[in-house]
């Protein structure tokens, strides 16, 4: 009985660990920019294209930068999220227009409101790959210092708001 | 003459369309092999299991022109690693560095193998030999009988 066990354990030990790999989301790849200074950037505002907006602009405030398009079905279903979440008003929350067409981001906007304080204009992705973007939409808080303190990678849900951004944004505020 | 058109318009255009295809993607085909070459050391975020220089993803092509603007601007491959692993993290690498975190994934198979053998050895080397064992005087006659092949008068 006893040859049995060690062989048993072993088993044990690989389902356990293969059972958590496929809780996993091979898409969540932990990105080197938490705890980094957010990267710069200037651009030009979606609406406002005269105007131009900055990470610099935000020092001394906590903040979450949202990064969507026109083109993307998980931000459709993100979106009434972020509706609530600016609704809320617990924190102010700014777009980033990824590779997207202006007036299509604009009527996506007009269409199904327009969650965001402001968006910026990224026509061609470059502060899209200084913030490691690679699946849209990603959203991050970004703190009083301008450090990105969470980055989330996939649309932001309701569970998510309320267990990791809200109290996130709670604590460094107080900070 | 009718019947010539056809093939004279092939003899035309064929060797024009292959012209199209053979075009090189840059003007400067050292800097596109360079860039080739490096891409195929980083792996595309969108598909993961391609690496940036077999992928077509959109964010493939924006990072290929952007490891090309880099070249183009003198940087050395190694800054442009740093440059997307600042990004992207180690993920991006095809060949992770070796680091506390990715210990277990440089030397995990070694280790099985070597856990391997230690397992086979000890089984082998536990294994007993073969015992000596006792014939009787009856088993000598009958193995005796059976090579004589007289098993069938016995019967």
């Amino acid at each position: 009985m006893n040859r049995f066990i060690l062989p048993l354990a072993i088993f044990v030990a690989l389902v356990a660990l293969l059972g958590v790999g496929l809780t996993l989301n091979p898409r969540e790849v932990p990105s080197p920019l938490i705890g980094k200074p957010a990267p710069h950037f200037e651009l030009p505002q979606l609406h406002e294209t005269a105007k131009t907006f900055t990470e610099k602009d935000m020092l001394g405030k906590v903040w979450v930068l949202n990064v969507w398009a026109s083109w993307c079905v998980s931000c459709r279903e993100e979106h009434p999220v972020l509706l609530d979440l600016a609704a809320s008003g617990a924190v102010p929350l700014y777009g980033l227009n990824y590779k997207d067409k202006r007036e299509d981001g604009l009527a996506w906007l007009k269409g199904m409101g327009d969650p965001y304080r402001l968006s910026i204009y990224d026509f061609d992705g470059k502060v899209g790959i200084d913030y490691g973007v690679y699946g849209v939409p990603e959203t991050y808080v970004i703190d009083k210092l301008g450090v990105i303190r969470y980055k989330r990678i996939g649309p932001l849900t309701p569970e998510i708001v309320k267990d990791k951004v809200l109290p996130l944004v709670q604590e460094l505020g107080r900070a | 003459m009718h019947r010539v058109l056809p093939f004279l318009f092939l003899a035309v255009t064929v060797p024009w369309a292959f012209a199209k295809v053979a075009v090189p993607a840059a003007p400067d085909p050292a800097l596109e092999q360079r860039v080739m070459t490096l891409a195929s050391e980083l792996r595309c975020l969108v598909c993961q299991n391609q690496t940036l220089a077999d992928s077509n993803a959109p964010l493939a092509v924006d990072l290929r022109n952007q490891v090309r603007e880099k070249m183009r601007q003198g940087s050395s491959d190694s800054e442009i690693v740093d440059y997307m692993v600042a990004r992207y993290g180690d993920f991006v690498l095809y060949r992770p560095p070796l680091k506390l975190t990715t210990v277990l994934l440089w030397f995990g198979p070694l280790l099985l193998l070597v856990g391997g053998f230690v397992v086979m050895l000890r089984r082998v080397l536990r294994r007993r030999p073969a015992q000596d064992f006792e014939v009787t005087a009856s088993e000598h006659k009958r193995a005796a009988e059976l090579l004589a092949g007289n098993e069938a008068e016995r019967r």
